[in-house]
């Protein structure tokens, strides 16, 4: 190795209103490695990489590239560097093909429209990942929009590449096929910035590591040298519990059931839902995994009336057909539920924490003939704040103030207290740091003790596999079967996820959705 | 440098304070516009805005000319609160005069006791009539309320103008495009001897306290300030928010039907064509500058009702068009969108460039 | 029926529909760079305004119209800073752009209501003007309306094969990824939208110069709002709003088609024509909402601001 690095970048400082991203942040990454950027949600990770891709500009601190100091103010400027990046939300226009795309990022160098289309076959297919120019990034699947974000970058004289949780859209199928590809591209030179938070993925991957925690680096690694437990605690700090016990339940009789429910797609987006068999018993946790996109989204507003589908029986709680029901007659039979965006659906932005608790409690005595119980109010959003420990300056602060850990313990804690029949998570704690996963997953789980009937929707393995009493995993609109945890293999569950459902369903669709 | 940065939540203070620099900024727009103009600015300044209200009688009118307008605002509040863009206040108050004065007409020659409150409530059916079809259109038929409610307004014109050249007009009128006068029982009373004040008044007053009430006491109003703010959480709290959306359309039409039959019985006692100067549309500015507030709204109203005064005096007396007052309307608009920019970002005033350059040579 | 009212109701039907075609042009440029303003109506009286007064004291049919495009331009460009910079909610900017225009146009024009300018003439090409039924109407026009071919065509190209008609979509569909790829999202938001006001602002003038000639107060009476719909109606494609534009030229010439067929109907309902045909297009369009989601920029009217 040279002396010269590939890329250093010095004391990084950026602050937003109410927090510091970053706090003098150092990162060195050598010629021709994978080098991993670990750290928590809210770390300050994506913060750092905007600024090494130009799009957002630091407060203060230096890059270096090559041995030279660089200023990077402009995502053309990295690019122009040698420098690609994938997000973690991709940068893709969904109504423009694979070549408009990438035809708009590489400028002039992009050439006329036929030659940049064989540069997009040939490219793509040496690096295992084929791609047709023409299709539609609407058309693609998750897996293929990262192929094109992945070429785009290659198309250039790519130096860096730079990806942004990678792997939490893919099926572990996927990865390995990513990694393949990342592994070639390190051979011929090329430097990868790895950034993740699954430990597992950067001790297979990575050469070193970097650590942030609360936007200061907390420590440099060789992950190979190091355990699980010694990264994970650099990443979360000495004073926090790690993990909780969770014991499995049986549950007892069927609250929730769900036979044949089949739906067609109404939207460009939707994915139409296929025989759709499912039970969730009182007083155990079903989790359901899969990549998003794959029919989640539709299955959990069948469920909370969201979407209501003509004609359609298959939906029956506690033995009442619930498919013609709007969502308030469902909330009234012991529904809760708690939706995957949680500013905007599961919170109003604008509205105080009263206003919010009341947005779905009203009827837990909020209302009197139509009038507001405004002492009511205040005191049942005072208790969640207290309850589920939100961090908030008082119930009158905007949902939108609080940091996404604390808003939705406070969204969690609203639905639990009303001591529902049946609660519907999606992400239960996607965005939340450790100390406020721990919590939630508590709350749940005494829920669960008491009887309530629970269904879990994530793409976090890791979190399924731990709260789950009975999983399973959806792919386009088709679910699996479901088994304890404990008997359920990752390969399994990762073939499933790729919609190979094996022999008990192999009569509809037994041959892989993927390659 | 100049730069804007987000709030961490939206300031309170700024929401009471943006219209409040809003209409002072107006205020030195106008003085520029007069100078501009060759006036001397204090007169003209004095004469907009201070000479229609020096003294009692100056300040009745105002009131009446308040009246419709704030009739329309309370209800385009509740429409916009539930982030439903009605623009038809104008064509729901004409609609509102027409069917008002085809009820007045039945009562000519007669003075029995229902003609005032039957033409009051036939107004308020005329303006749910033109609303509930913009709201059929909009929630039925998913067509886009603002269009909806903007080609009503044409239509609702058109459909005066037929009636007053057509059906309605006064057989005895030398061919007048005018309806028949009133008789006396379907004039509203009015309040005030020597004044035309009349108890429509009592009808804003009552609408206020109604709308204030609903709007921030019960449920159904924090229901459509939810389906305002945020539809999709609105949907997964379980909200029935078509039959808000068409309660909110049903009521600023009768609102504005009601403004319209007032107009009719209270002020010119038949249909003309020129019942209203614009009252539908600079109604939707009030309810802006009001924050969708009835307290707000009505303090906005007489301001704008003073616009519309202080253009016919500086007509009289400066010789200035009227029309100025349309300027000074859309100004304050502009005005107070600008200054809301202060409710979400505060204005920082950057001096060093970026750190990167600066710092790079280590 | 004769032909010579078949062949004057084409050519009325086309000089009607021109004004409406050219905002709806604009309008569509700026709605797919994401910007949704509805001051058209504003901006097109102002236009009107405008153009007839710089007609009438230089008697320059140029100046009129590139004076104009340029007030449209400063209308929009109003219209852009607090919509744009300021963060301003769209339709509530647009209205206030329209409530502006309106009163500041009628402000303007106060002292030049009834006065007279001569109209812009037709350009008739000598030969094929005389082709039965289609000639007059294609043949005969004024040079605005040879004008807005020409611009619908050049717009038609640009978005098709010009890379930077790419970036206005893109801008239009996701501006946050637009500008983490950098691309210039104002800028490129700016220029649709200045766009739109030149386009409005020519239209005004056709009405002032080209088709009245004359300035009265409030003299667009909603086709700022029709041209909206037409939008939707041509569902952000160029060609279509060729056809939606005559269509609507059509219904608001339906008089001079009562007249020809004798038909004893009042002016005033036959007045209502176009705006009940744009409520019944709104209806035929919005029966099916997803179809219509399918072709609208996906950032349509979304206030967005690059946080850095």
């Amino acid at each position: 190795m040279s002396n010269v690095k590939r890329l250093a970048m010095l004391g990084i400082t950026k602050e937003y209103p109410g927090c510091k991203a970053n706090d003098e942040v150092f990162l060195d990454i050598e010629h021709g490695e994978i080098h991993a950027l670990l750290g928590e949600n809210g770390a300050g990770k994506s913060t750092l990489m905007k600024m090494l891709y130009g799009v957002v500009k630091p407060d203060s601190g230096s890059i270096i590239w090559n041995g030279k100091p660089v200023s990077i103010d402009q995502p053309s400027v990295a690019r122009g560097l040698g420098i690609g990046m994938v997000f973690q939300h991709f940068s893709l226009f969904e109504t423009l093909t694979v070549s408009e795309n990438i035809a708009l990022v590489l400028g002039d160098q992009a050439g006329n429209s036929k030659t940049l289309a064989d540069r997009i076959k040939t490219t793509s297919e040496r690096y295992g990942m084929p791609l047709d120019p023409d299709r539609r990034i609407s058309s693609l699947s998750t897996g293929e929009r990262q192929r094109v974000e992945i070429v785009r970058c290659l198309l250039l004289n790519l130096q860096l590449l730079i990806l942004d949780e990678p792997t939490s859209v893919l099926t572990p199928q996927e990865v390995d096929n990513l990694f393949k590809t990342l592994r070639q591209l390190t051979k011929e030179g090329c430097s990868v910035l790895f950034i993740s938070h699954k430990l597992h993925e950067v001790t297979e991957l990575c050469d070193s590591a970097t650590i942030l925690r609360a936007g200061k680096v907390t420590g440099h690694c060789n992950p190979k040298e190091e355990t699980s437990e010694s990264i994970a605690r650099m990443m979360v700090g000495e004073d926090i519990a790690i993990s909780n016990d969770c014991r499995r339940s049986l549950g007892t009789d069927v609250f929730a059931n769900i036979e044949n429910l089949s739906t067609t797609s109404t939207g460009q987006f939707d994915v139409a839902l296929k025989n759709i068999n499912l039970q969730v018993k009182r007083g155990e946790i079903v989790g359901i995994a899969g990549i998003a996109g794959n029919g989640q989204e539709e299955l959990l507003k069948a469920l909370s009336g969201e979407d209501i589908h003509p004609n359609s029986k298959s939906i029956t709680f506690a033995g009442t057909v619930i498919d013609q029901l709007t969502p308030l007659q469902r909330r009234r039979l012991g529904l809760a539920f708690v939706p995957e965006d949680r500013l905007g659906r599961g919170a109003v932005p604008d509205l105080d924490l009263c206003d919010n608790a009341l947005l779905t409690s009203f009827d837990s005595g909020l209302v009197k003939n139509g009038f507001l119980r405004k002492s009511k109010i205040v005191e049942l959003a005072d208790k969640i704040i207290k309850k589920y420990k939100v961090k908030t300056a008082g119930n009158h602060d905007a949902a939108a103030s609080l940091s996404g850990g604390n808003l939705q313990k406070f969204i969690v804690g609203r639905e639990i207290d009303q001591e529902p029949n049946f609660l519907l998570m999606s992400h239960p704690t996607w965005g939340v740091d450790i100390g406020a996963q721990v919590a939630i997953h508590d709350a749940i789980l005494q829920l669960r003790d008491r009887g309530c009937a629970i269904l879990i929707v994530s793409e976090d393995l890791d979190e399924l596999y731990k709260i789950s009493d009975r999983l399973g995993a959806i792919c386009d609109g088709q679910i699996s079967q479901f088994l304890a945890p404990e008997v359920l293999p990752l390969v399994k569950l990762g073939q499933w996820m790729a919609g190979d459902f094996d022999t008990t369903t192999a009569d509809n669709k037994g041959v892989s959705q993927h390659d | 440098m100049i730069k804007l940065v987000p709030r961490a939540q939206a300031s309170a203070k700024w929401g009471y304070l943006s219209p409040i620099l809003a209409v002072f900024l107006t205020l030195i727009a106008s003085t520029i516009l007069f100078m501009a103009l060759g006036k001397d600015p204090v007169e003209a300044l004095y004469t907009f805005f201070i000479s229609p209200i020096v003294n009692w009688y100056g300040i009745t009118e105002l009131l009446v000319v308040a009246i419709p307008i704030l009739l329309c605002a309370y209800g385009l509040a509740l429409c916009y609160r539930a982030s439903i863009w009605n623009i038809g206040a104008e064509g729901q108050l004409l609609t509102g005069a027409v069917v008002g004065t085809v009820m007045a007409l039945q009562f000519v020659d007669s003075s029995s006791a229902w003609a005032m409150p039957l033409t009051l409530i036939a107004g308020m059916v005329g303006g749910m009539i033109c609303s509930g079809i913009s709201a059929f259109l909009n929630l039925r038929l998913n067509c886009n309320e603002t269009l909806v409610t903007i080609m009503m307004n044409y239509i609702a014109l058109n459909t005066l103008l037929w009636a007053v050249y057509g059906p309605l007009k006064d057989p005895n009128g030398y061919n007048f495009p005018e309806s028949a006068l009133f008789g006396d029982s379907t004039l509203l009373p009015i309040l005030f001897e020597g004044t035309r004040l009349h108890v429509g008044l009592l009808l804003v007053v009552l609408a206020l306290v109604v709308t204030w009430v609903f709007m921030s006491k019960t449920f159904l109003g924090f229901q459509i300030k939810v389906l305002g703010l945020d539809k999709p959480a609105a949907h997964m709290a379980g909200y029935k928010q078509k039959k808000l959306a068409a309660m909110v359309f049903l009521v600023s039409g009768a609102l504005a039907g009601l403004a319209g039959a007032v107009i009719v019985t209270g002020s010119t006692g038949q249909l003309i064509p020129a019942i209203s100067p614009g009252y539908g549309y600079s109604a939707i500015i009030v309810a802006f500058l009001g924050r969708l507030h009835p307290v707000g709204i009505t303090l906005a109203g007489l301001l704008i009702a003073l616009l519309f005064m202080g253009g016919e005096m500086s007509q009289m007396i400066l010789n200035l068009p009227r029309s100025i007052s349309g300027i000074l309307q859309g100004l304050i608009l502009f005005f107070l969108l600008s200054c809301d920019v202060l409710i979400r970002y505060r204005i920082a005033f950057t001096f060093k460039r970026s750190g990167l350059t600066a710092t790079a040579k280590n | 029926m004769d032909i010579d009212l078949i062949t004057n109701i084409l050519y009325a039907m086309i000089m009607t529909g021109t004004p409406l075609l050219l905002v709806a042009l604009g309008e569509m440029v700026c709605e797919k760079s994401g910007v949704l303003n509805l001051g058209q109506e504003g901006m097109m009286l102002m236009g009107a305004v405008a153009g007839f007064i710089a007609m009438y004291h230089t008697d320059s049919y140029i100046l009129g119209f590139v004076f104009a495009m340029l007030v449209g331009v400063a209308m929009s460009l109003l219209f852009a800073v607090i919509a744009l910079q300021l963060n301003a909610n769209q339709v509530a900017a647009g209205l206030a752009l329209t409530i502006f225009g309106t009163g500041l146009s009628a402000f303007l024009g106060n002292d030049y209501e009834g006065k007279q300018i001569s109209i812009l003439p037709s350009l008739a090409i000598a030969e094929l003007q005389h082709i039965p039924i289609i000639g007059k109407a294609i043949f005969a026009q004024n040079a605005i309306v040879y004008l807005s071919w020409a611009l619908i065509v050049v717009v038609y190209l640009f978005f098709r094969y010009h890379r930077q008609g790419l970036s206005v979509r893109a801008v239009g569909e996701d501006p946050s990824v637009a500008s983490n790829l950098g691309l210039p999202v104002m800028l490129i938001r700016y220029l649709s939208v200045a766009f739109g006001g030149a386009m409005a602002g020519l239209a005004g003038a056709y009405l002032s110069i080209a088709y009245t000639p004359m300035w009265t107060e409030g003299m667009v009476s909603g086709k700022g709002w029709i041209a909206l719909t037409l939008v939707v109606f041509a569902s952000w494609r160029i060609e279509r709003i060729i056809l939606g534009a005559y269509l609507f030229g059509f219904a608001s010439i339906m008089h001079l088609v009562a007249q020809g067929l004798n038909w004893d109907i009042s002016s005033n309902l036959l007045a209502m024509m176009p705006y009940i045909a744009t409520l019944v297009v709104l209806v035929m369009l919005s029966r099916d909402k997803q179809r219509l989601k399918l072709f609208e920029p996906m950032a349509l009217g979304k206030p967005w601001h690059r946080s850095s």
